[in-house]
């Protein structure tokens, strides 16, 4: 017995002793601690491009345009004001005056300049840069070719003007994305390609902490130029919490923000509990889930095939099987995107029908094809599901789940991939115009090496439309402009179908109830998980 | 030789031990359960390892637990899990037999051939199994696989190449013993061949060594094919792996707990069995396994 | 004793820099062309030559493991793909909590290990002792992954009595450095037993029985004391051991060390992630290899160099 007790208490001083060192974060009054299972992975917003760390680079810089919160409607940011050319091909911005970096500097018209020419400069590595391509002097510049982009000019200190090739509705949409942002040169120039880890900039936050794989503290940013705004002194992501971990923890209390959302298993016992119902909000998102049909590759160049596929799926059910977190989709744009058409009703649901349809185009007895899918949950599911769905038309699918950079290598590789299944691919729009879901997926410059257009569809008559609807850069012609647009989406799926369109993800954020801010702030289709800077603690 | 009709008396001395043996029948027991499974997959199972129930799910898109129509429960697209643990029993089977396969013969060739020829040859293999060894197996498996994209030849010659090094070093060992024998001196005095002094002087005694590791190293690899499948660079879906479907049903496992404790158990008592049975053959074989050819 | 202890070190020396060519090869042999995946989604053609041109792809392949063995020694091991930073400093800023977790994941297999051990032994052939040896062979055949689910399953879920992974207090290492240890434990409680009953079978033990000192001292201040002299070099030559099976458990329950990093760059071929760790852990192998026969002497004074 005694000696029982001996041992044990040896256990636990040694217990004891590896533990320590560990140590748990205290919170104040007005902190948020938000929940992520894997690291952030940088915070240069020349480089950083995935959907954790674009809403945290959005709250530690800024750009010259931003959208207000909780909506898709441009607002100036950095700029104090602009003004467009008749032709559409010049912008102009005045600054706002005594905005500062987070090493005191004011910013001026030439940080703007140097953040943008760091951009399209090859040696930053950014995969934005061909946001840019369109602005003059941007090719001479990148090729090196050019000291600087002459289509960039800064008059004075607080102006600074753009020239473009041709004119581009979306061109202040490019303003707002995060490669846009300013960053202070001499920061860059002392960090170099650590800078993504000791960013410094304008926004409302600045990093205080950075513990890899552990933990990331922004603090409150005292001299931010947004009257009012930030709220929060702190926010502390936790990084290496399972989502199932974090939706326990959040119940406890330790948790404010699920950053990875609530984990599709949980989700049907979240949505029954009566407390934690209440702190839910829905939001959709600026994005569909497709299977690309490579319109290159035999037999998928025939249209009847195209359209069998779409046919074959039985999309309701995959909804099924992602716990219901996601709308049947029946065309190429989100609901919530401009130029989204509701009267068009898409392929329906009908076997029988895509059977014939396959007879038709010489196929009775089906053919044998490979189906690239990402292998992170539930992804590999969905995959199958689509398997079985094509077997119930005769149609044998090989899968490959691989990881996203293969899939995405396949994809645009020419005649590689028959069918691609985007999901966990990260396509959700950049911007919210309709123009983003045509270029970089649907146009044929992309149906290249390399490129996103995974269908390799390329119709000059699209692009040629395409382009008319683009340089209406008018603001008062823009219901034309969408107009046209729409058209396009629906032209492309009842000609082509060069896409099976599947579901529209929808997001269910969960916050603890101490923090706050209006619902718009959660369901942010710009900002996700939230708009950081609006939301409060209580 | 070992499979004439006639048995030695140190054969039939193992045989005897062996079947004295309850650990070793209890083990072969499984091990002939898993085999059965495996082979006979497709009349054993109830369903189609492939088919999605639609009432295996619940309406809101959850598993079903064990009962009635599922005996051990539905996986998350609503497959039998029972079905495609049959399934299972071939890719860990088949996966362990042929990567152990490959593993032995090329260690056994590469001791062999090291331990018989001591200078340069012998000295070259054995210092590359010296930097084999740095590595840790799962890792360097897991960069191969990850370099060469996962199927399940792949992983199957992964193991293989993470593996051989162990056996090697031990008939290398052995060989280096035999060697030294004077019925090897005499063979070689009296102009016998290289090949035939291997063929017919080395390697019967190498025979139960080569039975116990042959066994023991199915286990590792039964271990190492489900670790690479959960780790989701092993055998991929829709084939089931046992490994494979602890990787899917992860995200789900405190809702459907059964999807873990199952496969995870035929892990178990899988790998078990063949270290059993490799501890008991080399109980059975004992101080005198060169009698034995 | 120096000739050979510089002998040793030399062969440490060799072996590395096999590793060092072999992690080349593994870095070379990529299918995928690795400037296009540093350089992302809409990057543009001179973007991914100037990428090219920076890791040196452009040149033969002599030179290319020349530049990667000049980095290796000065600590550089190339930049991730997916966090765009150092390696070196990725493995470095989750070493402590690994280190952690294997020093716990040691003292817990050793506490399963050594009172198992020594009761088979001073029970041989008896049921106990049986018992013992097929437990043991149950820790070695446990699949880890399913173990340490099923842990979590119990212990955080059903009863809420430990954390359901994660990192930050005490009680978090519990569940994890338990998975590592059964598995593990396993083969020491073999490895004590048959050093137990050989050091228990010789001269000076049965000469302190005969001194009429009790057995409990006997067994736990004579003969355990030489019996645990294997079980130290073999720790010391298991860190290939512990490596793998922190990849596994570190996934498993959320632990923010090298296996974890391990496991999130399996998930996206995160190559260079990869390649490090497998050339950091064959590097603490050697040592911890070269370390075990130089330290085993001194503890052992009957095994001298020759």
């Amino acid at each position: 017995m005694k000696k029982a007790f001996k041992l044990t208490a040896f256990t636990l001083i040694l217990l004891l002793i590896f533990t320590m060192g560990f140590q748990v974060y205290g919170k104040s009054n007005k902190t948020m601690t938000v929940s992520f299972q894997t690291d952030i992975t940088t915070l240069d917003p020349a480089i950083g491009y995935d959907w954790q760390n674009w809403s945290i680079i959005k709250s530690m810089f800024n750009g010259l345009m931003d959208y207000k919160p909780g909506t898709t409607q441009l607002i100036p940011d950095l700029a104090a004001s602009y003004t467009v050319s008749p032709d559409g091909k010049t912008y102009t911005f005045k600054l706002r005056q005594h905005v500062t970096f987070g090493n005191g500097r004011e910013v001026t018209a030439s940080d703007v300049k140097y953040s943008l020419e760091r951009v399209l400069d090859p040696q930053t590595q950014s995969p934005g840069s061909g946001f840019y391509t369109n602005i003059a002097g941007a090719d001479e510049f990148s090729a090196g070719k050019a000291k600087t982009v002459t289509g960039i000019t800064v008059p004075d200190k607080y102006t600074v003007k753009f020239t473009l090739v041709k004119p581009n509705a979306a061109f202040l949409h490019t303003m707002a994305l995060n490669f846009a942002f300013v960053v202070p040169k001499e920061a860059v120039a002392k960090y170099g390609k650590d800078f993504g880890h000791h960013p410094v900039g304008t926004g409302a936050f600045y990093l205080k902490e950075w513990v890899l794989g552990q933990r990331l503290v922004l603090a409150k940013n005292p001299h931010y130029h947004v009257a009012n705004q930030p709220l929060l002194d702190e926010i502390v992501f936790q990084i290496g919490l399972d989502p199932t971990v974090a939706l326990l923890k959040l119940q406890h209390g330790e948790i404010d923000l699920l950053g990875d959302g609530i984990p599709s298993s949980r989700f049907v016992e979240v949505m029954k509990d009566p407390k934690l119902k209440k702190l839910i909000v829905e939001a959709s998102q600026l994005q569909t889930g497709y299977v690309t049909i490579n319109t290159q590759m035999k037999p998928f160049d025939n249209v009847k095939v195209r359209q069998a596929l779409n046919m074959a799926v039985n999309k309701p059910r995959i909804i099924q099987v992602i716990n219901g977190r996601a709308s049947v989709a029946n065309q190429i744009l989100p609901p919530l995107m401009p130029g989204y058409d509701p009267s068009y009703k898409g392929y329906p649901y009908d076997p029988a029908g895509a059977k014939k349809l396959l007879a038709e185009a010489g196929f009775p007895n089906g053919f044998s094809t490979v189906l690239y899918a990402n292998n992170v949950d539930p992804n590999p599911r969905i995959a199958q599901m689509l398997q079985q769905d094509l077997a119930n038309i005769g149609i044998k699918v090989e899968l490959k789940t691989l990881a996203q950079s293969t899939v995405i290598e396949a994809g645009g590789t020419k005649a590689t991939a028959p069918l691609v299944w985007s999901g966990g691919m990260a396509w959700i729009a950049d911007y919210p115009d309709p123009n983003d879901f045509y270029w970089p997926i649907l146009g044929s410059a992309s149906a290249a090496p390399g490129g996103w257009n995974w269908a390799w569809y390329a119709k000059a008559e699209f692009d040629k439309r395409a382009e008319s609807a683009d340089v209406i850069s008018d603001p008062a012609q823009q219901g034309k402009r969408i107009k046209l647009w729409q058209g396009i989406f629906t032209d492309i799926m009842k000609e082509d179908a060069p896409w099976i369109p599947i579901f529209n993800e929808k997001r269910y954020a969960l916050h603890s109830a101490r923090i706050g801010g209006a619902n718009a702030l959660f369901a942010d289709p710009i900002h996700i998980p939230v708009y950081y800077n609006g939301v409060y603690a209580k | 030789m070992i499979f004439s009709n006639k048995l030695t008396s140190g054969q039939k001395k193992f045989i005897r031990k062996f079947l004295h043996n309850k650990v070793a029948l209890f083990s072969l027991a499984i091990i002939g359960i898993v085999m059965i499974a495996a082979i006979f997959a497709p009349l054993i199972a109830p369903y189609n390892p492939a088919r999605q129930f639609i009432n295996g799910l619940t309406t809101s898109g959850m598993p079903k637990g064990p009962g009635h129509q599922f005996k051990l429960g539905a996986d998350l697209l609503g497959r039998d899990l029972l079905t495609r643990l049959i399934f299972g029993a071939r890719v860990s089977m088949l996966i362990g037999i042929v990567a152990n396969g490959v593993a032995v013969l090329l260690g056994t060739l590469l001791g062999t051939l090291a331990g018989y020829h001591q200078k340069k040859i012998g000295t070259a293999i054995m210092r590359f199994t010296d930097l084999m060894m740095a590595f840790p197996a799962l890792l360097l498996a897991i960069a191969l696989t990850s370099i060469l994209r996962p199927s399940m030849w792949i992983v199957a010659l992964v193991i293989a190449l993470v593996n051989w090094v162990q056996i090697a070093r031990v008939i290398y060992a052995q060989v280096m013993t035999i060697r030294a024998n004077e019925f090897i001196e005499a063979a070689i005095a009296v102009g016998a061949s290289t090949r035939r002094i291997i063929f017919r002087h080395v390697l019967p005694h190498l025979i139960p060594t080569l039975l116990v590791y042959g066994t023991l190293g199915i286990s590792t690899t039964v271990l190492l094919e489900s670790t690479l499948s959960f780790l989701g660079v092993g055998v991929q879906p829709p084939t089931p792996s046992w490994g494979g479907i602890i990787n899917e049903s992860q995200t789900y496992f405190l809702d459907a707990p059964w999807l873990v404790f199952f496969p995870g158990l035929a892990i178990l008592l899988t790998s078990l069995a063949f270290n059993l049975l490799g501890d008991a053959l080399r109980d059975c074989f004992g101080h005198e396994g060169g009698n034995v050819a | 004793m120096i000739k050979l202890i510089s002998r040793r070190i030399l062969q440490g020396i060799l072996i590395l820099i096999g590793v060092s060519f072999i992690t080349f090869l593994l870095s070379f042999a990529l299918p995928a062309d690795p400037a296009r995946m540093l350089a992302g989604k809409s990057a543009t053609p001179e973007t991914i030559a100037s990428i090219r041109h920076e890791l040196g792809l452009d040149k033969p392949m002599y030179y290319q493991y020349g530049r990667y063995l000049w980095g290796l020694l000065h600590g550089d091991m190339g930049r991730s793909y997916a966090q765009k930073t150092a390696v070196t400093e990725l493995i470095k800023s989750r070493l402590p909590a690994t280190i952690k977790l294997t020093l716990a994941g040691i003292l817990i297999e050793l506490l399963i290990a050594i009172p198992l051990g020594v009761m088979a032994a001073l029970h041989k052939n008896r049921w106990s002792d049986r018992a013992v040896m097929l437990l043991s062979f149950l820790g070695v055949s446990a699949p880890q992954f399913a173990l340490g689910l099923i842990l979590l399953y119990v212990f955080g879920y059903k009863w809420s009595i430990l954390p359901l992974g994660g990192y930050g207090t005490p009680a978090h290492i519990v569940l994890p450095a338990l998975t590592l240890g059964i598995s593990g434990a396993g083969w020491y409680a073999r490895i004590i037993r048959s050093s137990m009953v050989e050091v228990l079978g010789q001269q000076y033990i049965r000469t302190a029985k005969a001194k009429g000192i009790s057995k409990s001292r006997v067994v736990l201040k004579h003969a355990l004391k030489n019996a645990m002299l294997p079980v130290v070099s073999m720790i010391g030559l298991d860190i290939g051991v512990f490596m793998s099976g922190i990849v596994v458990v570190e996934s498993v329950f959320d632990w923010p060390g090298i296996g974890q990093l391990t496991w999130q760059a399996i998930q996206i071929i995160d190559i260079p992630v990869i390649i490090g760790v497998v050339t950091v852990s064959a590097i603490a192998i050697v040592l911890g290899n070269l370390l075990a026969d130089l330290i085993y002497p001194v503890f052992d004074p009957r095994i001298k160099y020759q």
